[in-house]
């Protein structure tokens, strides 16, 4: 019998967690480990957060969906993991921190056989002063309870312009390093949706900021796509979205702190500005958990098995060099830990090689570039994988068997608007590979056939389909497994 | 002051392409979006085929 202990329930832990109930017999334990008991499919946040959704609809308890599989189901948090087992432990473990009312702060240990950590990031608003609905002025839609929030506060600043007041709504990135562009980029367009729909958007300007180099970057360095005869930078094609709806961005741009109703940023030429809000949702850049590594005798062995940014090493290439020797052969395969073969990480706990955009940094020496995106997609992918490489291995492999490195593997992005089947609208893109590889692809890194764009009714579908398939399958419903991840 | 009878240029929204209206119809047009709807699956389903490992 084997034990494979999951940290983190999000779309990459309940990935794993669904497809090793499929493939492992009952004689084998299946241990997930999760602060929060509400499983959320993150994308539909952005309908939450502009009131088109109620939380119950983007998220459902885990504890009733485990209960049907062999899944040993504990709502705790993880604090450190012990790769090389204890004095007292010959096998490794990881210690655990009860969340749940009944059981509240109780640690345990839970030693394990195999271990996926699926932590994900923790959101890092403390990196800019006043950013965050906790402790600052701005809202977020990174959680459910987040877009509740933001919707909350959207309401009331559409119930001021109805009497006539004009606000300032700013949406974006609220730090230099920050990831999940997409995520606010989708946020704006849904808050211009419904302004528009509430007869209030001649009363409202509203400003896009992200610490992009150029629109449409997203982490990916940008994009190209074909389209009228051309092929053309996807910058274009932001731009064109942001002027049709009357928007203005500011682009380039750390946040370096937030005060009641301004935002004070840098921009890579090294000035420094302030911006007028009334609303507004700026994404936190991310972390690791936070999780420590403890040797055998308890020596801490965090930085070995952890990079300084918290998310766990893997199989990738972390040598420095600079980004014109960067390629797509750094990016790991497997997910597997190198100092530990039964360790594995995926979704955004793994740490990636180095950034996908290129690094900048402002005549001050901020560091002011968009960071990797691992989004829903390439992180069912990797769990998949890595699922499948840890069946093998029980079996009897040496090492994992399955690959799903993110510089051969596509994303879809769907960013959509409006509740209505016939009046919504979205803009569709999708990215082959998500890192470039211009080795393969020498003029611009990427399939031009399977990299795309465009902006219809379709994607709308696409994405009111995609969030009905994706919450039945992670409910594990009949049939589940036949829809692809 | 006088009445504007010119427009600015050289600003942040002078330089991207606009949609034309045929364009704009053709976004909400149902048998073309349908029509897109199917082009669209077939490309995210060979982009995952070709992912997949």
């Amino acid at each position: 019998m084997a034990r494979i202990l999951i940290l983190g329930a999000g779309v990459a832990g309940h990935t794993a967690a669904r497809h090793l109930t499929e493939l492992l017999g009952k004689q084998h334990e299946i241990v997930v480990v999760t602060p929060n008991a509400k499983w959320n499919w993150i994308p539909s946040n952005i309908w939450v957060g502009v009131g088109q959704m109620t939380e119950e609809q983007v998220t459902f308890d885990l504890t009733e969906i485990y209960k049907k599989t062999q899944v040993d189901f504990r709502q705790a948090k993880a604090l450190s993991i012990h790769p090389q087992g204890s004095a007292d432990s010959p096998s490794p473990f990881a210690t655990i921190e009860y969340t749940c009312a009944n059981k509240v702060g109780v640690k345990e240990n839970v030693t394990y056989d195999y271990l996926i950590n699926a932590t994900g990031p923790k959101l890092n608003f403390d990196a800019t002063e006043g950013l965050g609905p906790e402790h600052g002025y701005t809202v977020s839609v990174c959680t459910a309870s987040h877009a509740l929030e933001a919707n909350e506060k959207l309401q009331h600043v559409i119930n001021r312009m109805r009497k006539g007041e004009r606000c300032n709504i700013v949406i974006g990135t609220g730090h230099g390093m920050c990831t999940c562009q997409g995520a606010a980029f989708e946020y704006i367009y849904n808050v211009d949706h419904v302004l528009r729909e509430a007869g209030v958007r001649d009363n409202a300007r509203i400003t896009w900021i992200s610490n992009e180099y150029e629109l449409g970057d997203f982490g990916m360095g940008g994009v190209h796509i074909k389209r009228g005869g051309y092929v053309t930078n996807g910058k274009t094609f932001a731009e064109s979205l942001m002027v049709e709806r009357g928007m203005d961005w500011i682009t380039r741009a750390h946040v370096k702190k937030v005060e009641a109703g301004k935002i004070h940023y840098e921009l890579l030429d090294g000035s420094f500005h302030e911006l007028a809000f009334d609303f507004s949702m700026l994404i936190p850049p991310f972390s690791g958990v936070g999780l420590k590594a403890y040797g055998k005798a308890g020596e801490d062995i965090t930085a070995q098995v952890f990079a300084p940014n918290g998310f766990m090493k893997v199989d990738a290439d972390y040598t420095p060099r600079p980004y014109m020797e960067w390629s797509a052969k750094d990016w790991p395969q497997t997910y597997q830990s190198p100092s530990y073969r039964n360790m594995f990480a995926v979704g955004i706990a793994f740490a990636p090689p180095h950034l996908i955009s290129k690094p900048m940094q402002s005549t001050n020496g901020t560091p002011i570039n968009a960071t990797a995106p691992r989004t829903g997609m390439p992180s069912a992918a990797m769990a998949v994988a890595v699922a499948k490489s840890i069946v093998d291995m029980i079996k009897g492999a040496e090492k994992p068997t399955h690959t799903a490195s993110m510089a051969e593997m596509g994303a879809a992005c769907v960013a959509s608007t409006g509740s209505s089947l016939f009046k919504g609208t979205a803009a569709t893109m999708t990215v082959y590979p998500i890192v470039p590889d211009y080795e393969k692809y020498p003029d611009y890194g990427r399939d031009l056939n399977l990299t795309f764009g465009e902006i219809g009714l379709a994607g709308h579908w696409l994405k009111y389909f995609l969030h009905h398939a994706f919450i039945y399958q992670a409910k594990m419903k009949l049939g589940w497994s036949f829809i692809p991840d | 002051m006088g009445k504007t009878t010119n427009r600015e240029p050289y600003q942040q929204a002078y330089y991207p392409p606009s949609p034309t209206g045929f364009t704009r119809m053709m976004r909400t047009c149902f048998i073309w979006q349908l029509y897109r709807f199917l082009v669209i699956n077939v490309k995210i389903l060979k982009m995952m085929a070709k992912s997949r490992h």
